[in-house]
């Protein structure tokens, strides 16, 4: 049994060095993450801000020109919302792979910008319940003082928000991490092309794919314990 | 034009939330060395009047002069003359996600008033004044009611404001912690700072006040020295008020 087991390792990975494969679909699939929970991030926070600010400010903005710019933010932002949340992410990834970035070379740029996109919908609302989860008072103190609705935001409000908010953003993390896996369906050989691949080569399929579900285990429990490190960080003004 | 020692001249404030009338008509003038304690039922409109003063509630009608300037005017920059308007809340709101020291040279140095070592000297400074020195480096959590109160007259105090508003500032805090924030504000008022008080605390009106005023139904119904003001009341609803608070 242990025999077969060692053999089926050997013809699946070792053997063409199938290991390989496993290695740059690894990091594709690393590349992919990294970069798709920055721009999930940034796309996030910026439109949270737009949406909180115009739900509590929309009636006291007392500039025409700057009431007009919110709501047209805003409105964009739902929009953005409703389509992204009500889309399967595999649809969204090969409409920009087939019809918006045909002329795109990088897949990995594709995919990244697919999955970003799509994950910026959910950590704009991850990171809104954040910011409505903060104190008035917080908000009212720092305008007191004479800072302004930008400065109060950045220095107050959002740190705050962020630290309320991080055990839900880390799952949003994973789910995106493990989502990247239908990366396939546009031909990028990340971590789950690979082992599929291998699958094919060798019509072996428990040693490959079992293989995968290991390497992104390791990874969201790698990635979990970051958090919790961090967490235990932001946790010090607590006591 | 407001004369020379006029600070705040407030004329036909207004304030309405949907149609719900709060404020329905205030004129007053603070003057430079004043301490105006403002007393009233609660949903009087106390609160909201203070809160217009510094533009934290969007005045619907009427006009704010301080230093001269009318800052309900559209084109005012009201950050900059809120920075000359400390203001303390009842709740405290300190920032939690800083340090007391951070707390306090936040706003100086982020708004380019003054440079951090300056700003860190001024405010261990003015910690010492209120006995909290020791606080600097911990977070707001780690604090008293009390001591929380103190931080949050100090924040604003670093500022080098020229008339600090206080909103109920004793109002949130347990019984035996009022006095340490009243001494405060007590030794704040001796040092000639411009004042305005919004409290249920009659002892500080009478014993610190220059000026009482009662509002009630969003107009102000009387106003007097503190010794007449007691001593005398006119108008009914005070007599009234007051047979219910001094016991």
């Amino acid at each position: 049994m242990f025999n077969d087991l060692k053999e089926e390792f050997i013809f699946c990975f070792i053997e063409g060095d199938r290991w390989k494969w496993l290695v740059d679909g690894f990091f594709i699939t690393l590349q992919i993450t990294l970069y798709s929970v920055l721009l999930g991030i940034a796309i996030g926070v910026v439109v949270a801000i737009v949406r909180s600010t115009y739900d509590n400010n929309a009636g006291t903005i007392r500039n025409p020109v700057g009431k007009a710019v919110l709501k047209v933010l805003n409105a964009i932002s739902k929009l953005y919302l409703t389509v992204i949340r009500g889309t399967p992410v595999v649809v969204q990834l090969m409409l920009m792979y087939y019809v918006i970035l045909v002329s795109v070379d990088s897949k990995v740029l594709v995919a990244s910008l697919a999955f970003g996109i799509n994950s910026g919908a959910y950590v704009a609302e991850i990171v809104r319940s954040g910011i409505m989860s903060i104190d008035k008072g917080q908000f009212e103190a720092g305008r007191s003082l004479g800072l302004s609705y930008t400065q109060t935001m950045i220095k107050i409000i959002i740190p705050q928000a962020f630290k309320n908010v991080l055990p839900t953003l880390a799952n949003e993390f994973i789910v995106l991490l493990k989502e990247t896996s239908v990366s396939g369906y546009v031909a990028l050989e990340d971590i789950t092309k690979a082992g599929d691949l291998i699958r094919s080569r060798t019509y072996s399929a428990f040693m490959p794919l079992i293989a995968v579900a290991i390497i992104y285990l390791v990874l969201v429990v790698f990635f979990t314990k970051l958090v919790s490190i961090l967490e235990r960080r932001l946790r010090n003004s607590d006591h | 034009m407001t004369t020379d020692n006029t600070i705040i001249k407030v004329s036909g404030l207004r304030k309405s939330f949907g149609s719900l009338d709060v404020l329905k008509g205030i004129d007053t003038e603070i003057k430079k060395g004043e301490v105006v304690v403002v007393i009233g039922p609660s949903g009087s409109g106390k609160s909201t009047f203070l809160r217009c003063l510094n533009r934290l509630e969007e005045p619907t009608d009427g006009i704010i002069e301080f230093d001269g300037v009318n800052i309900t005017d559209k084109k005012v920059n009201i950050n900059k003359h809120r920075e000359k308007m400390g203001m303390v809340f009842q709740q405290f709101n300190l920032f939690n996600n800083h340090t007391i020291l951070k707390n306090i040279t936040l706003a100086p140095v982020k708004l380019g008033l003054m440079k951090k070592d300056e700003a860190e000297k001024n405010a261990m400074e003015l910690l010492k004044r209120v006995g909290l020195e020791e606080k600097a480096k911990a977070y707001p959590s780690q604090l008293s009611g009390g001591q929380k109160q103190r931080v949050a007259i100090v924040r604003a105090l670093a500022m080098n404001p020229e008339v600090m508003l206080f909103d109920e500032p004793t109002s949130a805090l347990d019984p035996e912690m009022v006095g340490e924030v009243l001494e405060v504000m007590k030794e704040l008022a001796n040092s000639g700072m411009t004042m305005v008080v919004v409290t249920h605390e009659m002892g500080f009106a009478r014993e610190v006040g220059t000026r009482v005023v009662f509002m009630d139904e969003g107009v102000i119904m009387e106003e007097n020295s503190p010794e007449e003001f007691f001593a005398n009341p006119q108008n009914p609803r005070l007599r009234d008020f007051l047979s219910k608070v001094l016991i």
